[in-house]
């Protein structure tokens, strides 16, 4: 074994028990493993060594005593900074934020901490989670394990660089049209974005409401399985939170895909992939057949519309949600003569241009005499998504995709072109869009050997049948937990 | 040319539930200034609304007694605007599908009823309050203002009328029709001073008898029944005269200065704001199904107009009836009570709408205010009825009690007010007036039987107003028979 740090989180948890390892041990080696690597990827905006090691120590108290307090006990996760944390700095990636110390525990958070989990600290994201490759950070961008020149992917770059680095063994990530997935694609882990309202998106610092979702970002199936656990359950302080049963997923882990039916959707394999992408996820579909599975090619003519409709309800939701950064009671204040004044300048100041453009364009398709064209007409077109997927899953069981549409790219080379960014997310967005769960599961690396992800896609509440299925990619592609280059020179120290 | 106007009426009710509308913070007043206030209220990063059941329910009982039609489902809107007291920059409110829509309420006014059609009644969220400090303590040129976010989040209702009010006289009428039913219902203290009921006008002018509706002008800062009156009635006049001038009317909001008795202009740059209204994706819809409805329906209380023909089945006259379901209907519940223990309803009526509402004036204070109760009316007329009490000396008991002299039977005795009725006890004094009055005896014991009323002031007066001049006068006509 090399360091503790590239163990999955259920072998940590399997020496924890054992007493083969202790949590300020594994601790130790995920903050050895931060100190050699974050120079390089900047996956962390706060790093809190002493509250992380009390309660590593404090997790090692109740080992002493036989016990364990949770599924997460002594386990060092990384929290995206959208999420607050009492006590700890939050800045959603925000100059506008800077220095803002939140005085309460997103639900999620509090959910990992009851489970017994050592949060390491905060991590890097596009301001406000608006982006594709985490260079729209006010912090500077983060990079990728894979190729350190290249973006980790976006919004939660951070924490899905933190995981495939070691420098967390599981992360919080939120996505609202990717932002789970598409990182955890680019950075060779596994990022899986619920069914929206079975996580709580109280203390989510929120980008669209009605599409955010906080899900897990592993280095296995059987890890994102274990946080979901920990992270879904109904909360009394999210009006949006489901209601319903939230079953166990553990055993959908060995069950296999036999007889189930698996839809490729015909128009997110073809045009805009690239060939690497294509034949990687050409050849998971494959083995799925051979697995027992029953392919069929599915068309969601709707697809074409996503995007669009996308691009005009996030930044519309955004608009409101970002309105009360006015330098008013909390964050950043840059004076003026009058209140006007003064909420004018620290908007100026404290928001990105990609921040900024977002608020704009949301402001615009609201507007009185443009809300039916734009903002009412992509409501109808996020309408016509879900009865698209609802017809769809008739005849299938899950459908399935590219997570992204290409490999990591370079830092700096989509910048310029915010279009070319947005296109990133073809493939990710409508599962949000549809409030329907979706996974990202490593499959193959391309010729630049950089990391493919594979998406699944399920029905709300349909996270058995995904989880199933994404098993059986990982098992059939043999990734086997594969570590980035840049991790491996850290190998049997 | 003579003009008509034409008036519509919105309303803020803030409910009186224990919690905010969509945190749990305490909805009360009177706390330290942001002591009441919680991540969700001051719009901290990541907090989230959660819909205030108690007030959901209170406000289907508000359109209900305002015979609304009541959504099955209707859903809240965020209505964007930036403003410093607004902790989110945006209030939730609704917007296309309000919970309540297409009701009425009867008014009396002008010496006739009138019907006003109720738009809408709908939900939203209260918010902070500003203090300006220095200059004129108005935002334009204080020099710093301090936020107090206590009242941020507490529910109000908003009730929108049609515009049928045609006069000054009938929108206060309808005001305090609205109030007396919130009151009735007992969602709100509807205090107009402290803003719990808050009122605005919009107001427009049109050539008599014409169908189209003119320029309207919203009016707002009415802190009275009797400032609303006087707004508007400026307010038309205003208009008119400047119609009359040949100028146009702005579509403005004006602000109602109550010292001055004028209304001013805002001069506001931009007088049509875009809200950019949309559905708000932090809350699911607001479904009411037909049964929780008539649930909430069965569980109203008698409205105000029931009230009112009651009170007038006890057989008050309409104008003790407008007294006494006037001013908070504080009234109404201590005459209610006393006539529920049993004491004579126009008596009680007599007192309350003569020598308490007359005190309450005096003394300009609130009923809630001083010692009485209804306890005590019912004792006073039970001391009236035995005899105990003159008419006369039951109400300056009733001032003494409003005075804090303490019960009825107390003041009573303390002002030496007990009345005489006891034959032996005034044999004494109705001797000792015959004795100083000769010739009125003379003509007593002859028969002549006008002199018994002279001579019954006579005793009266030797004993302050305290004998029962009933049986004093039997007495001098037992007397008189020989």
């Amino acid at each position: 074994m090399s360091s503790p740090a590239d163990l999955t989180l259920a072998e940590a948890a399997a020496a924890l028990r054992a007493g083969a390892l202790s949590a300020r041990e594994l601790l130790q080696a995920t903050l050895d493993r931060a100190l050699l690597t974050e120079a390089e990827l900047h996956a962390f905006l706060t790093i809190d060594h002493e509250r992380a090691r009390a309660a590593a120590d404090a997790a090692d108290e109740v080992l002493a005593r036989g016990e364990t307090t949770g599924p997460l006990h002594g386990i060092p996760v990384a929290v995206k900074d959208n999420m607050v944390t009492a006590g700890v700095e939050t800045t959603a990636g925000s100059q506008i934020l800077a220095g803002y110390i939140p005085p309460y525990d997103a639900t999620a958070v509090t959910a990992l901490k009851r489970a017994g989990a050592v949060i390491v600290g905060k991590t890097n994201l596009d301001e406000f989670a608006m982006g594709s490759s985490t260079e729209n950070s006010g912090y500077g961008p983060s990079a990728n394990p894979w190729d350190t020149g290249r973006v980790p992917g976006g919004s939660s770059g951070g924490s899905a660089a933190a995981v495939a680095a070691g420098s967390a063994m599981i992360a919080l990530g939120s996505d609202t049209g990717g932002s789970i997935r598409q990182p955890a694609a680019l950075c060779g882990v596994v990022g899986m974005k619920p069914t929206y309202g079975l996580v709580s998106r109280y203390g989510l610092i929120a980008f669209a409401s009605s599409l955010d979702q906080i899900g897990p970002i592993s280095r296995t199936v059987e890890d994102a399985v274990t946080t979901l656990e920990v992270i879904a359950g109904h909360d009394p302080l999210d009006a949006t939170s489901y209601r319903g049963e939230y079953p166990q997923y553990r055993s959908s882990l060995e069950r296999g895909v036999a007889g189930l039916r698996v839809g490729v959707v015909t128009e997110l394999a073809g045009e805009g992939i690239s060939p690497d992408v294509l034949s990687a996820c050409r050849s998971v579909v494959d083995s799925l057949a051979e697995a027992g599975a029953t392919i069929s090619e599915v068309s969601l003519p709707s697809m074409e519309y996503a995007l669009s409709a996308y691009y005009l309800i996030a930044p519309a939701e955004c608009s409101a949600n970002l309105a009360r950064f006015d330098g008013v009671r909390y964050g950043l204040r840059v004076e003026g003569a009058t209140v006007e004044e003064m909420t004018a300048r620290t908007r100026a100041a404290g928001f990105g241009p990609e921040v900024t453009r977002r608020i704009l364009l949301g402001t615009y398709a609201l507007s009185a005499g443009y809300y039916d064209a734009f903002y009412g007409q992509a409501q109808k077109v996020r309408t016509l998504v879900i009865q698209d997927f609802t017809k769809a899953y008739e005849g299938v069981d899950v459908l399935v995709s590219p997570t992204s549409p290409m490999t990591a790219f370079e830092l700096g080379s989509r910048t310029e072109d915010p279009l070319s960014m947005y296109l990133v997310d073809v493939c990710t967005i409508p599962s949000n869009l549809a409030g329907a769960p979706s996974i990202s599961v490593p499959v193959a690396l391309d010729v630049a050997s950089l990391p493919i992800g594979f998406q699944i896609m399920a029905p709300a509440l349909g996270e058995e049948v995904l989880f199933r299925v994404a098993a059986e990619v990982e098992r059939a592609s043999g990734w086997n937990d594969r570590r980035p280059p840049l991790v491996e020179a850290d190998h049997g120290v | 040319m003579e003009y008509e106007a034409v008036i519509g009426i919105e309303t803020h009710v803030e409910l009186a539930t224990d919690s905010k509308m969509f945190c749990g913070c305490p909805a009360h007043f009177g706390a330290d200034p942001n002591t009441n206030v919680c991540p969700v209220c001051l719009g901290l990063p990541g907090a989230l609304p959660v819909p205030n059941e108690k007030a959901i329910e209170w406000i289907v009982m508000i359109g209900l007694a305002l015979e609304c039609e009541i959504a099955h489902r209707s859903q809240f809107h965020r209505k964007n605007y930036f403003y410093a007291d607004q902790p989110k920059n945006y209030q939730i409110s609704q917007f296309d599908v309000p919970v309540c829509s297409a009701g009425m309420l009867e008014i009396e006014a002008d010496g006739r009823s009138t019907r006003v059609r109720i738009n809408r009644v709908h939900m939203e969220e209260d918010t902070g309050k500003m203090i300006h400090i220095g200059g004129g303590g108005r935002i334009k040129d204080a020099d710093h203002s301090l936020l107090d976010f206590n009242r941020s989040g507490i529910p109000l209702v908003e009730i929108v009328t049609e515009p049928d009010l045609a006069t000054p006289q009938q929108a206060r009428a309808y005001a305090q029709e609205v109030q007396a039913t919130v009151l009735a219902l007992g969602v709100s203290d509807a205090k107009l001073e402290e803003g719990s009921m808050r009122f605005d006008a919009n107001v427009s002018l049109r050539p008599k008898g014409t169908g189209r509706l003119g320029t309207k002008v919203e009016v707002k800062n009415m802190n009275s029944f009797r400032s609303l009156e006087r707004a508007l009635t400026y307010e038309i006049e205003r208009q008119t005269a400047a119609l009359e001038a040949g100028e146009q009317i702005y579509l403005e909001t004006r602000h109602w200065d109550e010292s001055a008795g004028v209304t001013g202009g805002m001069r506001s740059k931009e007088e049509s704001s875009d809200y950019r209204y949309f559905p708000e994706p932090d809350l699911v819809p607001i479904e009411i199904t037909d049964t929780r409805r008539d649930a909430i329906r069965q569980g109203l209380p008698e409205l105000p107009a029931a009230r009112r023909s009651r009170f007038a089945s006890l057989g008050l006259d309409p104008a003790s009836v407008a007294v006494l379901m006037s001013g908070g209907l504080e009234l109404a519940g201590i005459f209610e009570g006393a006539c529920e223990a049993g004491a004579d309803p126009k008596t009680i009526a007599n007192w309350v709408t003569g020598e308490v509402t007359a005190f309450l004036r005096r003394e300009s204070v609130q009923l809630g205010e001083t010692p009485l109760t209804a306890e005590h009316l019912f004792e006073l007329e039970r001391l009236c009825a035995a005899g105990d009490l003159s008419s006369t000396a039951a109400k300056q008991v009733l001032v003494g009690v409003l005075a804090g002299e303490g019960s009825p039977a107390i003041v009573a005795r303390a002002r030496d007010l007990i009345q005489i009725s006891d034959a032996g006890a005034l044999a004494t004094q109705i001797d000792q007036v015959l004795a100083d009055h000769p010739e009125e005896y003379q003509r007593l014991r002859d028969g002549d039987a006008k002199i018994i009323g002279y001579l019954v002031g006579q005793v009266m007066q030797i004993t302050a107003g305290r004998a029962d001049p009933k049986v004093v006068s039997s007495i001098l006509a037992e007397k008189a028979r020989g």
